[in-house]
């Protein structure tokens, strides 16, 4: 019935020095399916890959913007993420409020690590079952965090969490050198490349369930100094699949592209 | 000045001033006063397919003046440092740190209402919101005349006019503030044309009235300009600068003009 | 037994006095300030090309009592900020603990302290604001100047009402009424920021001190002098009046000897 003694609550330490509640709330991060992130010079993406429970449900949400300059891709129980990114969007405007600025995000995501952290050192407390990308702007440039059930946190440059992530990190270990210079788009793509790497055989990128959200610092001659958190979703999602499926199929599909219609 | 010292507590006259008063009988009145009135006006006209809000920029206290560019018309549910993505515009007038706290508070809900819904907020419903957030506040109310502006669910100009504790209206044209009883007269004259007589069409009550039709923007925006120039001659609180927003469906316009500095 | 609910229980009356209610009170009543104790004079500050200048004399008078005359007014926050106080000093002290409590946690970030002026300032009116709304206000006018998120010269206000307001050129309490017509004529609002030079700005503050220290029967010739620029902050904390002129004191009553 028990896999072992020390596994009933996230108090306790086992002989070996292991809390199995936190290790079993990071399982619950890899069932989930895969989000990446990848931060340049400039932007800060998240991608992520979305599941539908049956044919007939809808698809969960992967991508959620938590304000103006910042959003999170979640990995895990997607109810835990609710009420995690409802807790950072108060913490957000909460510092728009009091300072008239916007958090900064080394700072939001202390807080929930914090907060994560917390859960794992009371008992009758249940760890969040759920890591998170934190990607955005703010003064010091474009930031991607990463966020663990144990309330760990790190930054980074890119980061890949959740289910056969794995290939989507073997990717990018590969491309690292050049996302500091990638362009939006460019950085957009590399994101997608890596979600793509995760598909088994028989998936592949769709309308239905890839999404994107990217942040970054303003364009040239644009007003305000940030370039918005902007969510990709559904049909805003087609000419990012359609620039991903250019860049793949490299020169054969200059000449295959008007045929592609019908395809 | 005589109303500032009959304000302070007995408890003062320990400190030494000469004029202290003597002790009253009776309950212990507070020595502060949460209010103050910072003076100004403002007034909005919506027309067929746009609202206009504007406001004068001075800020007064007593007869100082606090400042010559203080704005009363903002933007409600865009970007906090561009204002882009906006599509409500707010005004307030009264007491102006209560009238700031009631515009930040709306535009908390209103950028919560589009991150928690995916879209932004109607107008309608703002106008709903803002209201009970008046009436929370019923029993220590925000000193402030607030209108809010945008376009409707058909693309109509929609105006909102509110006094401090909540109870609503959806009007054609309101002012409101120190000069609202001078402005006020002059628009239900001109925008809804009060006393106006179709010439020749009878006698005494047989007389038709004027019917009042949507105005272009181009005479609301004079009318505007018109009400304030003559409230500045008249009133004190009133002047420095005029800040109108126009939104329309392609988005919102901010146009400034001085006024007398006088 | 007695049928009156409320005395149940309770020591009888008859027998051992009036019973006395306020043992059944579990904390002492709050209190609220209702006036200020002791209070700082004005703030004067105006924007400069490339900054800011502020002052504001060492005086703390309780009552018409001058009571300590090395009061510092004027205090720095994260080296690119100051924060000017008028009113009461017991609360401009406890002000001043928060801005350091909140510097000190903005320094734990990698980062350090991103906190501008404008964000200083937007944060000390919230302060300000809900202290007012709990009808328990901290007494101060507080000026705050540095720069905004463009790194654009800032100054503003904020009042013991949450009150807020920039321009300019800016003074609490008496300079309201005396420095400001100085400084609106030398410097008209309408003249851009940047045809004003730091010489001139810090001139023109010094002689508002002077005006002040002449008229504000609560005020003193040592000041404090603070002048921001994109550099720093150059906080001068011994500043004196200098070539004082009494001369035109002399016909008008109350001042110095009286003839009749």
């Amino acid at each position: 019935m028990f896999r072992n003694n020390y596994d009933n609550d996230s108090v306790t330490f086992s002989p070996q020095g292991r809390i199995f509640q936190v290790e079993y709330a990071q399982e619950a991060v890899k069932q989930g399916s895969v989000v990446v992130g990848i931060v340049s010079k400039t932007h800060a993406v998240l991608v992520g890959l979305k599941r539908n429970a049956e044919e007939l449900s809808s698809y969960q949400k992967k991508v959620i913007a938590i304000d103006s300059h910042m959003g999170i891709a979640i990995a895990g129980l997607a109810s835990d993420a609710r009420v995690l990114s409802n807790f950072m969007k108060q913490q957000s405007l909460g510092s728009r409020l009091t300072y008239g600025r916007a958090i900064p995000l080394e700072r939001i995501v202390l807080h929930i690590g914090d907060r994560a952290q917390t859960n794992t050192q009371h008992y009758g407390r249940r760890p969040y079952g759920v890591g998170l990308l934190i990607a955005g702007v703010d003064d010091s440039g474009p930031h991607l965090f990463e966020f663990q059930p144990s309330g760990m946190t790190q930054e980074m440059v890119a980061c890949a969490i959740g289910a056969r992530s794995q290939m989507a990190r073997t990717y990018l270990e590969k491309n690292l050198e050049q996302f500091a210079d990638c362009g939006r788009d460019q950085l957009i793509g590399h994101g997608l490349k890596a979600l793509k790497e995760t598909l088994s055989q028989d998936k592949e990128l769709t309308v239905e369930n890839t999404t994107v959200g990217i942040a970054g610092l303003a364009r040239e001659g644009s007003v305000g100094k940030i370039e918005n958190f902007k969510l990709y979703d559904g049909q805003d999602i087609v000419p990012l699949l359609e620039a991903l499926e250019a860049a793949t199929s490299g020169t054969e599909a200059v000449g295959a592209e008007s045929m592609e219609v019908d395809s | 000045m005589t109303s500032l010292l009959q304000l302070q507590s007995p408890d003062f006259e320990t400190i030494g001033y000469s004029f202290s008063e003597g002790s009253r009988p009776g309950n212990k009145e507070h020595g502060f006063y949460p209010y103050t009135d910072n003076g100004g006006s403002t007034l909005g006209i919506s027309g067929s397919d746009f609202t206009i809000l504007a406001g004068d920029t001075r800020s007064v206290s007593g007869y100082n003046i606090n400042s010559r560019h203080s704005p009363k018309v903002f933007k409600i549910g865009g970007d906090d440092e561009t204002g882009e993505g906006a599509h409500i515009i707010l005004s307030v007038v009264g007491f102006a740190a209560d009238g700031q706290a009631l515009k930040e508070s709306l535009d908390g809900i209103v950028n919560m209402y589009k991150y928690q819904h995916g879209k932004p907020m109607s107008v309608k419903a703002c106008a709903q919101r803002l209201s009970t957030i008046l009436y929370q506040k019923r029993f220590f109310p925000y000193y402030a005349n607030a209108i809010l502006g945008g376009l409707d669910e058909n693309g109509k100009g929609a105006l909102y006019s509110y006094d401090p504790v909540g109870s609503y209206e959806r009007v054609q044209c309101k002012a409101a503030g120190s000069a609202s009883s001078l402005i006020m007269p002059f628009l239900d004259n001109q925008v809804d044309y009060k006393n106006q007589y179709v010439p020749g069409s009878g006698e005494g009550h047989a007389l038709e009235r004027r019917k009042p039709e949507p105005l272009p923007r181009s005479t609301v925006e004079q009318l505007v300009r018109d009400a304030f120039t003559s409230a500045v001659e008249r009133h004190i609180e009133v002047g420095d600068g005029l800040q109108m927003m126009i939104i329309t469906a392609s988005g919102i316009e901010e146009i400034y003009s001085p006024l007398k500095k006088d | 037994m007695n049928h009156l609910p409320q005395a149940w229980g309770r020591p009888r009356d008859d027998v051992y006095g009036t019973y006395d209610r306020s043992y059944l009170q579990t904390s002492t009543p709050n209190s609220h300030t209702q006036s200020p104790a002791v209070t700082g004079t004005s703030v004067l500050a105006i924007k400069f090309n490339g900054g800011v200048a502020m002052a504001a004399d060492k005086l703390a008078s309780y009552g018409s009592l001058a009571r300590f005359t090395d009061v510092k007014r004027i205090r720095v926050f994260d080296k690119t900020t100051v924060v000017g106080f008028g009113g009461d000093i017991s609360d401009m002290q406890y002000i001043d603990r928060l801005l350091d409590s909140i510097d000190v946690e903005e320094n734990y970030s990698s980062n350090g302290n991103t906190l501008n002026a404008k964000n200083v300032h937007t944060y000390l009116a919230k302060v300000l604001y809900k202290r007012r709304s709990k009808f328990d206000p901290l007494w101060n006018q507080i000026l705050v100047a540095g720069f905004d998120d463009d790194s654009k010269p800032f100054l503003s206000s904020a009042d013991l009402l949450g009150t807020t307001f920039s321009a300019p050129h800016l003074a609490t309490g008496f300079g309201a009424h005396l420095a400001i017509p100085i400084l609106r004529r030398l410097f008209p609002e309408e003249m851009p920021v940047e045809n004003i030079g730091k010489e001139e700005a810090v001139a023109a503050l010094r002689e508002c001190m002077k005006v002040l220290f002449y008229r504000d029967a609560r005020s003193l010739d040592q000041y404090s002098l603070a002048v921001v620029t994109s550099d720093g902050v150059e906080l001068k904390e011994d500043e004196k009046l200098e070539a004082q002129s009494w001369n035109f004191a002399e016909n008008i009553r109350g001042y110095g000897t009286q003839v009749n």
